[in-house]
């Protein structure tokens, strides 16, 4: 089927909310490339299960669409139109499994080396999406923050080489209470600016004590659904026939229900948890790895104003099979990987959130925790600096913003 | 792919980040290892400058590991990870800088892309064979060589077809033995037990899924009589190594003693653990691969029947994305296609084998096969690249 072939009653599967959005675009969608429509699309069927700076940014993308004239249209998506696509993926289901064909189109790109040539259609029309739909800016400036080396007494190499040139690093700071300070700013915050999403912890451990305000994401909270997606991955896997890419597409159809999440839960925050961990690559075994994909898909996503992220211990590397084991006995973790893992982590939590609208007000603090050393950037903040100066890091944040 | 998320790429174009990369990787290497800048024009023919026929050379090829970027490996703040590439091997190379892969960014159809010099479509996670011959195929069916001359040494059960096509022209009867170590190990130890289990981890790519085997792959009783070792022999000295990458080049240093083959091509995989997205145990990957690859260069030296007459070639078969690209998340992955997951490096060094110069000129990751041709004297009739005149 193409696009032009569209009809209202086809979007008859989506959730309430997505059927509601998309019906009043149909004829819109029906002038769209097939190339372009189901990435659209994909989008368009999680809607309900959207933040709110996602859903923002969804509906200002359809109403243009829905503006711009035929003539405009062809111009905008010339380079998806010439994008030549097979005759299976015109055959495939796309309005109702829009995931699934992009990931098939993805396959055939490659394949067919037009991996390019839409990587460059993508990239021109979300220039002038961009253009004409500008992400909004945020109603104050955004705080970051990440607290690094949980459980190691010493190091040897230097820390923060990724950022130093990017602010000022401080070796005289006082640990005493520093992660409660942190989270009481964060929660103050959240008091100041009471948004949805807006304000978030994310724990690689076990959270500490903090305001319900804040959203909260924990590994540790997340053991059970960790446990349930494990025993489902090794039942997949057993299964004959079963391949890395069937694999893939089972996990993404996976449901927080399905995990054992309750369904009086929070259905976006909970389904933005499972899908840390069933599309996450690495998230299910290494906690290092899920704090440092799940800040990277809360900036992206959720946008948020505040973000505490703190890294835990993660488990040391055996092989795939037993870290993904149901095995009750305490990991043997790995406290020295898991500071450099989280350095690295640090590096990329910056890196996402300059992505940002007002990154050039934002400001953000890296704590090695339990020690006397950070680095923090920030706009009043010279950069590539140094200093010894003992200061709490309540007067670092104070000094970042 | 995130439709409104690459956006955020930096303008320059493709060709302009890969000739950056290039430029800087020269600069790298000119002002840290003190090679030069080499010239296309040689003074005369492979031959006449190591007196060596072509029928007597040896060559062995290293897949630098799953791909590694400059950041952690030849820019400033990356050479502490790789001290023997840096001091032992780069400065004895001729060094490629700009070594383009075009093809698709999954590492068997990348490595089987590199082994025919066509870029290969097939699926990345099936058990299949190249659809167009490869280097093996073309060296032993004009060169008449034996089987036992032309090796694979492959660090994943995925890798078992990568050694015969299914070219009509070629294929059966003319590939290279394809040895995989794990197999092998799981094979002598009956499944592996927890004394062995951290050297049978498997594709990175895909770390849930380890496909069944099925094809040419290497047959335990072969253990004794083509390697020389006996099963207890094999399981006492697994049990000294860390990683499936040593447990290759174990393999291997036995393989060039025992068979001492013409053509060995050997797979290193241990940094593709950088899809689980721990920086520090990629880091380890790189070290232990750097390692590795000054332990195989050691043998060649040593081994009378490599001293002299053997050249190495080692490259990665892609890189990783970059940073920059708000599509991937950095180290992680090699999914962007971006031009720094695209553009890596080569490094030959050996016999007949100009020391200690730079080339920043572009060229293809099929471009390898075309060359092996030329030193070996086959003809790679059917590969898509070129032969590299700055080493022949």
């Amino acid at each position: 089927m193409l696009p032009s072939d569209l009809k209202p009653e086809q979007f008859n599967g989506y959730p309430s909310e997505a059927r509601k959005l998309v019906i009043g675009y149909v004829a819109a969608l029906q002038r769209l490339p097939l190339s372009f429509l189901p990435s659209l699309l994909r989008e368009v069927i999680e809607y309900d299960f959207k933040f709110p700076a996602e859903r923002r940014a969804l509906e200002k993308e359809l109403a243009n669409l829905n503006s711009l004239s035929s003539k405009q249209i062809k111009d905008w998506l010339q380079g998806f139109a010439h994008i030549r696509l097979s005759s299976q993926l015109e055959n495939f289901d796309w309005v109702n499994a829009p995931s699934q064909f992009v990931e098939q189109l993805s396959s055939h790109l490659w394949t067919t080396h037009q991996l390019d040539a839409f990587r460059t259609a993508a990239l021109a029309y979300a220039d002038r999406l961009r253009a004409v739909a500008p992400p909004e800016p945020p109603p104050a400036p955004r705080l970051g923050v990440t607290v690094i080396g949980q459980g190691v007494a010493a190091h040897d190499e230097p820390l923060f080489r990724k950022l130093r040139a990017q602010g000022a690093y401080f070796s005289g700071v006082k640990p005493e209470n520093g992660l409660d300070l942190l989270l009481n700013v964060v929660a103050a915050r959240a008091k100041a600016h009471p948004l949805p999403y807006a304000h978030w912890y994310i724990d690689g451990g076990q959270a500490a004590l903090h305001d319900p305000a804040l959203t909260c994401v924990s590994y540790h909270a997340l053991e059970p659904v960790r446990a349930a997606l494990s025993a489902k991955i090794r039942a997949e896997i057993q299964r004959p026939g079963m391949g890395p890419e069937a694999l893939r597409t089972h996990l993404a159809r996976l449901r927080p229900t399905d995990l054992g999440l309750a369904k009086a839960g929070d259905a976006v925050l909970d389904r933005f948890q499972v899908k840390m961990l069933t599309e996450g690559s690495g998230t299910q075994i290494f906690s290092t790895t899920f704090a440092q994909w799940t800040a990277r898909e809360a900036l992206r996503r959720a946008q948020p104003l505040t973000l505490l992220v703190r890294f835990a211990p993660r488990q040391r590397q055996k092989p795939m099979n037993e870290m993904l084991s149901a095995s009750r006995e305490v990991a043997d973790l790995d406290p020295l990987g898991s500071l450099i893992d989280a350095d690295m982590g640090a590096y990329y939590n910056w890196l996402n959130l300059q992505r940002l609208t007002g990154a050039e007000q934002s400001s953000f603090l890296v704590w090695f925790e339990g020690h006397n050393e950070a680095i923090a950037i920030g706009p009043s903040l010279p950069r590539g600096t140094e200093s010894n100066a003992a200061a709490g890091l309540d007067q670092l944040l104070s000094w970042a913003s | 792919m995130h439709r409104a998320r690459q956006a955020d790429t930096k303008a320059s174009t493709p060709q302009e980040v890969t000739r950056h990369l290039a430029w800087t990787r020269r600069e790298f290497l000119r002002n840290v290892a003190g090679i030069a800048l080499g010239s296309s024009l040689l003074p005369s023919s492979l031959l006449a400058r190591t007196g060596i026929p072509s029928s007597k050379r040896k060559v062995v090829v290293i897949t630098f590991g799953g791909g590694a970027r400059d950041q952690e490996t030849f820019a400033p703040e990356g050479q502490e990870n790789i001290p023997h590439l840096m001091r032992e091997l780069i400065p004895q190379s001729a060094f490629f800088t700009q070594v383009v892969n075009r093809g698709i960014l999954g590492h068997y159809v990348a490595t089987a892309s590199l082994a025919t010099g066509v870029y290969e479509t097939i699926n990345n996670f099936a058990s299949l064979p190249p659809e167009h011959p490869t280097v093996f195929e073309y060296f032993r069916k004009d060169l008449k060589r034996l089987a036992s001359d032309a090796w694979v040494v492959a660090p994943s059960n995925g890798f078992n077809r990568i050694g015969e096509s299914s070219h009509r022209s070629y294929g059966p009867g003319f590939g290279a033995k394809v040895i995989l170590p794990k197999h092998l190990l799981t094979a002598a130890t009956s499944g592996g037990g927890p004394d062995y289990e951290h050297l049978l981890r498997d594709n990175y790519e895909t770390p849930f899924y380890t496909p069944e085997l099925g094809g040419g792959e290497f047959e335990l009783q072969q253990l004794g009589m083509m390697l020389k070792l006996s099963v207890d022999d094999f399981k006492a000295h697994a049990l000294t190594l860390s990683s499936p990458d040593e447990l290759s080049v174990y393999i291997v240093r036995q393989l060039m003693r025992q068979q001492a083959p013409s053509l060995l091509w050997i797979t290193m995989h241990d940094i593709d653990i950088a899809h689980a997205g721990a920086y520090s145990l990629y880091i380890d990957g790189i070290r232990r691969t750097d390692r590795l690859c000054a332990d195989v260069w050691k043998t060649i030296q040593s081994e009378p029947e490599y001293a002299g007459k053997t050249t190495l070639f080692i490259l990665p078969d892609f890189g990783r994305d970059s940073d920059d690209d708000s599509g991937g998340n950095g180290f992680q992955h090699h999914r962007t296609g971006d031009a720094l997951s695209r553009t890596t490096w080569m490094m030959a060094l050996g016999v007949g084998v100009k020391e200690g110069v730079v080339f920043d000129r572009p060229t293809e990751s099929t471009d390898l096969v075309p060359t092996l041709g030329s030193m070996l004297g086959f003809s790679a009739a059917l590969a898509q690249g070129k032969p590299i005149p700055e080493l022949l």
